[in-house]
């Protein structure tokens, strides 16, 4: 188990982690999400022991390991970079965490040869990395950090530099690679749907602060606020700044939505109302489906899908629709929400949940 | 503005090159219509770089011509081809303000000072980049570099075309989606002859009217993103558009039925196959259906990725997918169907056409 | 940011603590020490305080030797850094020629400085050297031991030929980082070569170019073996430069007070001037 406890990190008066608290359970895979210079690297680095945090601790097994540095720890690191020796065959890079330990021959032997077996490695142990295409010597770097077999095991984006379709291949293989070693993985990354594709447990990163952390799919679905919900979607969150009156909310321009039953409950006052993409459709997809008329800018087709770009209420909104429509910018169109998925912040960012309940 | 032609290009990196293997482009035919988006699509390695490379002049191919609305420009250099190029890397003057970098192409042609504000002004607004004009490029982080970048290739208001080489690899998701937006918006205020290189199938399908699919030096398909969705020619397209890729699954055709170990499909068509050719069935993730009807599969493992699942199942004994939607759920003895629409055959990995039942059906 | 803190670290830097006191600090202090006091052998030694320097800094002859040492870097810095630039844009980018040329420029550096001093010296003699005896031939009248214009023609000549290869490989290291996009860029957006200079290699550059500047400060302002094979000094004092001086006082004169103040302001100014340099340059590295 390994807990940060109300860390931070300063570096000369700039915040870089703000009051971070996480635990993560063996076995576990947990996804740091947040954009660039959301904090995911200095965090990896105070887990790691690369860093001392300037305030809090951070606790292994129970013990408290603040001050212990990276060589004590028992922790592997895979970056984006393509990070091998270069003048090692992928049989000693593999090899060299074990070498390090002072592992016997047959022993590395056996660990290594399971290990290229696992990445698809085997048939090019006696080259060197620089004679591999850029996803075999990623996947080197990867075998190197599983037969260290560490009780941690960091991921800074480690598929960022690859072409897509290698990175859903191995981003379909890594967690099966890792789940026997019961190790702790944190896997950090940019994009929403690698996070999604992964599962496990995301924390949400946001200016160095953790705005969430749960169950990936929860976060998703059930973002604890604005933040969370912006960092977790793409194509980006639509939103509408709107005013509860009594049973509607009303937004700029005139336009009146009616509540739904389930939030009927909340105060009137100033909200934030929240859809993803694939909430928006040109047909009603419920009986009670609100519908507003938005105008396009830019269509996306992806060849089974489109992306709708709209202009509405002065936002900037894309909208998620099954199938090819080619629409012309600056028609007008009118389009249903799907108020089932509707999310609604207060003015504070944060999520009403149901009946006026503030999420958990 | 121009249009591009590619008369019979082969690129070489070596000097005397023998055998078809030494050539990183074999034999490119292609014409890029004036006004066009395109995209150039294909994994690392399979020349589409070095194909962008070869229009914009920085590399001479070993063969061929390339012609801008029909003159030859094979032996000129990328300044008189009057193109403007992104690069994967933001390439950005360090010492220059903003707004001097993206003066920079203008003052070097000599365009008038009132004319270069003017243009420099619209270009700030659109890469909302006005507020820091004056500043320093070095000091900007890589998002705000890169849209300099993108800046300085759309301030020449006369260029034959305008070249991207995986131009959002170093930006943020969520920028992503504003910068190709704009992308898309000036393509259509300004109608330049895009050429955009990408690994990325949402780029490039979202991007470009016509996608031009490489693999292996060669290009195998060119067609819109529905085309190429609901149509691969080849089964390395359907593997490699679409997440996850098309399902490739080897039956035995007869007549009008494609035969998957003890199960049978029934083909919208029959089609002319030749005897001992390799045979393939292919099927969309999101053209199989998940029901009480069909072929029995067994779930291997189910994916939720939030607005989609995608079900892993295995077909006799092999892996297929499936797309199931947000809140649909999948019955505890699942069979799968396959939509007529989404069927393609492939016959040695190329797709044969699907006529009417008549046609195909051979002795 | 602290990457470790490991006390132990500090044990593994006590080596070169010490080294640093044996052939720096103590050295100075002596030097120090002298600078303030006056002995007439037998190692007794009086107090002076600080007349030794006020004689210094009023004497002439410091004034004209401090002059030339001025005179002189200035000129070579001057020559060795634009020449080592261009001599470095004019080598190959890449290809088997990279290598002969690093050689080839790295060879000067390798020889002995009191060789190179006497090899010059060869060269320049008028009746049998190469360089003495071709522009005798050539019309010009040449003898760097009998005119100053001579004497400094051939050592900053000598400096130029020993050093500018230090400018170039610095610079060369600084253009090599470079990464080809840059260069593609600067020819889509038809940039001059001078542009291409000005505003991608020169900018990319400025960090070896300071660390080259400095070097080149530090070094010929304590130029001392190869002026004293050539020269000796002369013709009179015309190349005498302030190292040359120094010893002449210390070692010809046996003036060690006004030796060792004066070794004390040179040490000085070395510092300011390296000092000054190096803000200078960081501050418009920052901006």
């Amino acid at each position: 188990m390994l807990e940060l406890r109300d860390v931070s990190k300063v570096v000369s008066g700039e915040a870089h982690i703000s009051h971070v608290s996480l635990t993560f359970a063996p076995g576990t895979l947990n996804v740091l999400l947040g954009p660039t210079l959301a904090g995911k690297t200095s965090l990896m680095r105070l887990m790691a022991g690369l860093d001392r945090p300037t305030d809090g601790s951070v606790w292994m097994e129970g013990q408290d390991v603040t001050g212990v540095p990276v060589q004590k720890r028992s922790v592997a690191m895979v970056y984006q970079q393509f990070i091998n020796y270069p003048a090692m065959t992928v049989y000693e890079n593999i090899a060299s965490p074990l070498r390090v330990a002072g592992v016997d021959r047959a022993t590395i032997d056996r660990k290594v040869q399971h290990a290229a077996e696992l990445l698809h490695l085997t048939p090019h142990l006696r080259r060197t990395p620089l004679e591999l295409s850029g996803g075999q010597q990623q996947r080197t770097a990867l075998a190197r950090a599983m037969v260290k077999e560490a009780r941690l095991v960091l991921l800074d984006e480690p598929l960022a530099n690859l072409d897509y379709k290698l990175r859903e291949e191995l981003r379909a293989e890594l967690p099966k690679i890792f789940a026997a070693s019961g190790a702790i993985f944190v896997y950090a990354t940019t994009e929403p749907s690698e996070a999604l594709l992964l599962g496990g447990h995301t924390a949400a990163l946001s200016e160095g602060r953790v705005t969430q952390f749960g169950p990936t799919i929860e976060l998703f679905r059930e973002p604890a606020d604005l933040i969370t919900a912006q960092t977790f979607a793409d194509p980006p969150l639509n939103t509408v700044a709107v005013e509860k009156k009594g049973a509607a909310f009303a937004l700029d321009g005139g336009l009146v939505l009616q509540v739904p039953a389930r939030l009927s409950g909340m105060a009137d006052d100033a909200y934030t109302l929240g859809f993803q993409p694939h909430h928006l459709s040109f047909q009603p997809r419920t009986a009670d489906a609100v519908s507003v008329e938005a105008r396009v800018s830019v269509t996306e087709i992806t060849g089974s899908e489109s992306f709708v770009h709209l202009d509405f209420a002065g936002r900037r909104w894309v909208m998620l629709e099954e199938g090819i429509h080619r629409l012309e910018a600056g028609e007008t169109v009118r389009v249903f929400l799907d108020t089932r998925h509707m999310l609604v912040f207060d003015s504070g960012g944060r999520r009403i949940s149901a009946n006026g309940a503030l999420a958990a | 503005m121009a249009r591009i032609n590619l008369d019979d290009i082969r690129h070489a990196y070596m000097a005397s090159p023998r055998g078809d293997g030494d050539f990183a482009l074999k034999r490119v035919h292609h014409t890029f219509d004036d006004g066009g988006a395109y995209a150039l699509l294909g994994p690392s390695g399979c020349g589409k770089t070095t194909l962008l490379n070869i229009m914009s002049g920085l590399l001479k191919p070993t063969e061929g011509k390339i012609l801008f609305d029909g003159r030859d420009v094979t032996g000129l250099s990328t300044e008189e081809r009057n193109i403007a190029q992104v690069f994967q890397f933001p390439v950005v003057y360090d010492t220059m303000s903003v707004r001097d970098n993206l003066a920079f192409p203008l003052r070097n042609r000599g365009v008038a000072p009132d004319e270069i504000e003017r243009r420099v002004a619209e270009i700030l607004e659109m890469i909302g980049l006005a507020d820091r004009a004056g500043q320093k490029a070095r000091g900007l982080t890589a998002d705000d570099k890169q849209k300099i970048a993108l800046g300085r290739g759309l301030v020449r208001s006369d260029v034959s075309a305008i070249l991207f080489d995986e131009p959002l690899t170093v930006i943020d998701p969520h920028m992503k989606w504003v910068l190709r937006s704009q992308l898309k918006e000036l393509h259509r205020r300004f109608a330049f002859t895009m050429v955009y290189v990408t690994h990325d199938q949402t780029e490039a399908l979202t991007f470009a009217d016509q996608v031009v699919v490489m693999n292996d030096g060669e290009i195998v398909q060119i067609g819109t993103p529905e085309e190429l969705f609901e149509r691969p020619n080849h089964t390395f397209v359907g593997y490699f558009i679409g997440s996850p890729g098309m399902n490739v699954i080897p039956v035995d055709v007869e007549g009008t039925t494609a035969r998957i170990g003890a199960h049978r499909v029934a083909l919208p068509g029959g089609a002319a196959i030749d005897a001992g050719a390799r045979t393939e069935l292919g099927v969309r993730p999101e053209h199989v259906r998940i029901g009480n009807q069909g072929i029995p599969v067994q779930i291997d493992r189910v994916e939720d990725t939030g607005r989609r699942k995608i079900v892993h199942a295995l077909l006799d004994g092999r892996q297929i997918a499936a797309i199931v939607p947000e809140d649909a759920g999948v019955p505890a003895e699942p069979r799968v169907t396959f939509d007529a629409a989404g069927i393609n055959l492939y016959a040695n990995s190329w797709r044969v056409a699907l006529g009417p039942a008549e046609e195909g059906a051979r002795p | 940011m602290t990457k470790t803190w490991n006390n132990r670290a500090w044990f593994l830097v006590l080596p070169v603590l010490l080294l640093v006191a044996f052939n720096a600090i103590i050295p100075l202090m002596t030097v120090v020490n002298y600078s303030v006091q006056e002995t007439f052998g037998n190692n007794l030694f009086f107090l002076e305080g600080t007349k030794w320097y006020q004689d210094v800094l009023t004497s002439s002859r410091f004034h004209a030797s401090l002059l030339r040492q001025f005179t002189f870097t200035f000129i070579i810095l001057a020559i060795e850094i634009p020449l080592g630039v261009a001599i470095a844009l004019t080598m190959p980018r890449s290809g088997p020629w990279v290598s002969v040329c690093l050689v080839l420029m790295a060879l000067p550096l390798l020889i002995p400085w009191n060789v190179v001093g006497a090899m010059w010296n060869i060269m320049a003699l008028p009746d049998i050297g190469l360089l003495g005896y071709g522009l005798n031939k050539l019309g010009i009248p040449y003898n760097f031991t009998r005119q100053p214009f001579a004497a400094w023609f051939t050592v900053v000549l000598m400096d130029v030929w020993h050093w500018t290869s230090l400018v170039v490989l610095l610079a060369y290291a600084g253009l090599r980082s470079i990464p080809e996009a840059y260069y593609q860029a600067a020819k889509i957006d038809g940039a001059s070569r001078w542009s291409v200079f000005r505003y991608i290699q020169l900018p990319k550059m400025n960090r070896v170019l300071t660390i080259a500047v400095l070097l080149r400060f530090m070094d010929s302002f304590m130029i001392y073996t190869e002026p004293f094979v050539l020269t000796g000094g002369g013709p009179g004092n015309a190349t005498t430069f302030l190292s040359i001086d120094l010893v002449k006082a210390a070692l010809g004169e046996f003036n060690l007070g006004i030796a060792a103040a004066m070794s004390i302001i040179y040490f000085l100014i070395t510092l300011l001037v390296s000092w000054i340099f190096y803000t200078l340059m960081m501050r418009g590295d920052e901006q």
